[in-house]
């Protein structure tokens, strides 16, 4: 049993290993290419990420990486592909920075009503590519897309000074919300930085994600959709309604993505807010194979080549381009869905080979046993 | 002509992939002619005249049976009429009866296995290799086929054959290969052997029978369905299996009904009761698949009505049926039985995830699936080193051994059994037929499927035909051959089956109620 388990550990490491080392090397061939060191920017970005307030930067940005990444997980877990997280998380984010400018609660009161806003606005506007998948057949890859450009509209008009907007500067801001609707950080003091509170939302959502999954009822239903839709089917899993779930609760999660940084830095939602949060959590989820921890280990690494790629243009006495790990990030892309297919296949063959084996093995003692 | 005959997981598939280039051998060689080869493809073993006839077929529908061939050997006599030319010439050579420009959509089981008979020898391949040629056929295509083979091995051709059914393998072969657990324990001269020592060299046991001994059917209905009707939805988009499986004299019939809406099932009434095996015996594609779906809750009933222990359960879900009781064995396995990638002690779970010892409450219990699981391995001998590994890795007949001990372990009342013992060994079906019987005698009703007429024959209590969506006959188990069922089930008789010369009765529409016992 334990040779099992060691295969199963073997073969969830290899697929990411092998993306990561090829994504390296293909991106030194890069460098290669245009005349620059093909090592030299791992050195220096490596170099960064020593700093703590780097450090800082890049644990907050991957809280809401890893919360993006979760939201695209439980799709995939039941083959269903929301590349809306985007646009949902955006929406969701501005209709809660515009609640909380407008609602005074106490905190106590206030930040689980701004979390359940965020949630409810990213389980509609990904309800609505749920509910035109089970009634209507659309591919949600499809309503997801477009309802993407919707939000970026929706956004735009809402935002106006008619509407909801407050004008700062150049800015097109949503106002600042009451005080009530922060959420304290952890101040590793000045010179450092302050982690957001929310990182911590991000931990428990990884938590529950796992405990969901593969300790409910509904998660084993949700991962049988996943695996064979027809088996499920015939197991009892009524599949229209296991969609629609699986696509409201994915639209909450994406909705909860972006308020580590509203709710503990930002205070308001403006043009200057993020956006492309949904596509980086698909690079990864891909990269984290849907597994909690793997996505937290995933969420790290993007978040430390976003964050320790800005140095690369200030190095001395060679600047190279940060978007070096741009190059990087999409090259993980490419090689994390090969490497991991080829991963998948040559283990369902392995062990195809080795339960023969272990089968013929075992027939030949007994053999044995009824010879002697 | 050589049979190859074994056990589940004994090694006959992979063999054959390794003798077809799919699967590399670690050991040992191959000698094709008195020359030593290696074949890293289909390709290589292609080019040495070794030629494969899959069990399931490897045919594309919306192409017409010259394009089908052509397919992939474009370079050998083209795409048009050189290529029509060899396949006529071939066709006529051994007696195989193919029209070149008919769409494959439009033939039957017999005729498509044809089409890939065909395609081999389009191919050039001197040895042909068949992967249980015969599950998918009723008796009189079997005897064509074995017709067809024989031409071919008359024109100096060589099979190589794989087979559950010991007979056929006797009434056929000119000589026989035993393996077992990956190694040949015996060769056999037909003329001199009997299916049971054929059997007994395969597993080492006695040949089992599926004869119920007494019979222990209850006046109490378990299953009644009345009038049960469902029509095609939206013609072409229902894939292959719903269309009737006919052969060259059925077509009529089949264009006909076609332009209707047509009733994949048409006002299907039976009962069944406590203790008893109601066995249908049909072509595929004959409605089995609806009527089972139907059962399960995966297809609506257009009319008609399902009770189950006297409650309509027509309108129910699938989860709520098999929570009460409905057993279920499905007909594909991979498509509808197992989670491929999961666990076996997952696809334990599968079906069943809100029962235990799977769940508490809202709480999946992965301990108690797992203790269980080795339970079901156990007691219904999964031949497997583990039950993390993935069902997979199981042969065809452990994955199916895995399920039936799944859907036994929740005491059904009722159990649909769609081909239970496919893809089995002798050994195993004889356990899985014990557990079918003894789980009847404590008063289970069950619905059986089979395309193993000896199966059907031997399990049931009642048998009824279907035949394009009608229960269009029925039969009396005790007295019935498998060839007079064969005929029945190509719509050749119909009404109550007597073994006698003619069977034919007037009575086309079998009584509402069973009337067999």
């Amino acid at each position: 049993m334990k040779k099992f388990d060691k295969e199963r550990v073997l073969l969830a490491v290899a697929g990411p290993v092998i993306a990561l080392v090829s994504a390296i090397l293909l991106t030194s061939v890069v460098l290669i290419a245009s005349g620059k060191n093909p090592f030299e920017p791992y050195r220096l970005m490596i170099e960064q990420a020593t700093f703590s307030d780097v450090q800082v930067l890049i644990v907050n940005q991957a809280s809401m990486y890893y919360l993006a990444a979760l939201a695209v997980a439980i799709g995939f877990r039941m083959n269903l592909f929301n590349i809306g997280v985007d646009g949902q998380y955006r929406l969701a984010a501005m209709m809660t920075a515009v609640v909380g400018a407008h609602l005074a609660l106490p905190s106590f009161l206030q930040i689980p009503v701004l979390m359940l806003v965020a949630m409810f606005t990213g389980a509609f506007w990904a309800g609505i590519a749920g509910v035109l998948k089970t009634t209507r057949g659309v591919s949600e890859v499809v309503a997801t897309i477009m309802l993407n450009a919707i939000a970026t509209s929706l956004i735009g008009y809402l935002t106006l000074s008619n509407v909801w907007g407050v004008q700062v500067g150049n800015n097109m801001t949503t106002g600042i919300m009451k005080n009530s609707g922060w959420v304290p950080g952890i101040n590793l003091g000045p010179d450092v930085g302050e982690i957001y509170g929310l990182v911590f939302l991000a931990v428990v959502a990884g938590i529950l994600y796992w405990l969901v999954l593969n300790r409910t009822r509904f998660g084993f239903d949700l991962r049988a959709t996943g695996a064979s839709e027809t088996a499920a089917a015939a197991s009892g899993v009524n599949a229209r309604k296991m969609v629609l779930t699986a696509m409201l609760i994915s639209g909450a999660v994406a909705g909860l993505s972006g308020l580590p940084l509203l709710l503990g830095d930002a205070h308001t939602y403006s043009l200057s807010f993020p956006t492309g949060l949904g596509f980086t959590g698909i690079t990864i989820a891909l990269l984290g194979r849907n597994n909690p921890v793997g996505i937290a280990f995933a969420a790290l690494l993007i978040a430390f080549l976003d964050k320790a790629s800005p140095a690369l243009d200030y190095a001395i006495p060679v600047a190279y381009e940060k978007e070096i790990a741009t190059i990087m990030q999409g090259l993980i892309v490419f090689a994390v869905v090969i490497s991991y297919e080829a991963v998948r296949q040559w283990g369902l063959r392995r062990q195809q080979k080795r339960v023969g084996a272990e089968l013929a093995a075992a027939a030949q003692n007994t053999n044995k046993e009824v010879a002697a | 002509m050589h049979a190859l005959v074994g056990e589940n997981g004994a090694g006959k598939s992979t063999l054959m992939k390794i003798l077809y280039g799919m699967q590399k051998p670690d050991e040992g060689t191959i000698t094709v002619d008195g020359e030593q080869v290696t074949f890293n493809s289909p390709a290589d073993a292609i080019a040495r005249g070794i030629g494969m006839v899959h069990q399931h077929f490897m045919l594309a529908d919306n192409l017409t049976v010259l394009e089908n061939v052509v397919l992939g050997s474009e370079k050998l006599h083209g795409i048009g009429s050189g290529a029509r030319k060899k396949i006529k010439e071939i066709s006529e050579r051994y007696g195989l009866g193919v029209r070149p420009d008919v769409l494959v959509e439009d033939l039957g089981v017999a005729d498509r296995q044809r089409v890939e008979i065909l395609k081999v020898l389009y191919r050039g391949a001197k040895t042909l290799i068949l992967d249980e040629p015969t599950a998918v056929l009723v008796p009189q295509e079997v005897d064509a086929l074995f017709d067809n083979l024989r031409e071919l091995k008359s024109e100096g051709l060589s099979v190589i054959f794989i087979s559950h059914k010991l007979g056929e393998v006797l009434s056929v072969a000119d000589d026989i290969t035993v393996i077992r657990r990956g190694t040949t324990v015996g060769t056999a001269i037909p003329a001199e052997t009997t299916p049971r020592q054929l059997a007994e060299l395969m597993v080492g046991s006695e040949l089992p029978t599926p004869e119920t001994a007494e019979s222990t059917v209850t006046d109490r209905p378990v299953i009644e369905v009345k009038n049960l009707t469902i029509r095609a939805t939206g013609g072409s988009s229902l894939g292959e299996l719903d269309e009737p499986a006919s052969t060259g004299l059925l077509t009529e019939s089949t264009a006909e009904s076609a332009a209707a809406v047509r009733r994949v099932l048409d006002d299907i009434t039976f009962t069944i009761h406590a203790g008893e095996v109601m066995g249908i015996a049909g072509v595929e594609g004959n409605g089995q698949t609806e009527l089972i779906e139907a059962l399960i809750g995966l297809k609506n009933a257009d009319s008609g009505s399902i009770a189950f222990l006297g409650e309509d359960i027509t309108a129910w879900p699938t989860r709520r049926r098999r929570e009460q009781g409905v057993g279920y064995i499905p007909e594909d396995r991979h498509r509808h039985g197992l989670l491929l990638e999961a666990p076996l002690w997952e696809n334990r779970i599968l079906g069943h995830v809100t029962e235990r010892p799977n769940a508490k409450g809202f709480w999946l219990d992965p301990k108690g699936a797992q203790e269980d699981t080795r339970r079901i391995v156990k007691d219904y001998d999964v031949r497997t080193p583990g039950i993390d590994v993935t069902a997979a890795s199981l042969s065809g007949g452990n994955q199916q051994k895995l399920i039936v001990g799944r859907e036994m372990s929740h005491a059904p009342k009722f159990l649909i059994a769609a081909h239970p013992t496919r893809g089995v060994d002798v050994g195993a079906q004889a356990a899985i037929w014990d557990h079918i019987r003894a789980a009847r005698r404590e008063g289970l009703a069950v619905l059986l499927i089979s395309a193993d007429l000896d199966e059907l024959i031997g399990l049931s209590d009642t048998l009824r035909v279907i035949y394009n969506g009608r229960l269009v006959a029925d039969a009396d188990p005790a007295t019935i051959t498998p060839e007079e069922l064969g005929s029945a089930m190509t719509g050749a008789a119909s009404g109550h089956l007597e073994h006698v010369e003619n069977a034919t009765e007037g009575d086309a529409d079998a009584g509402p109620e069973d009337d067999a016992r």
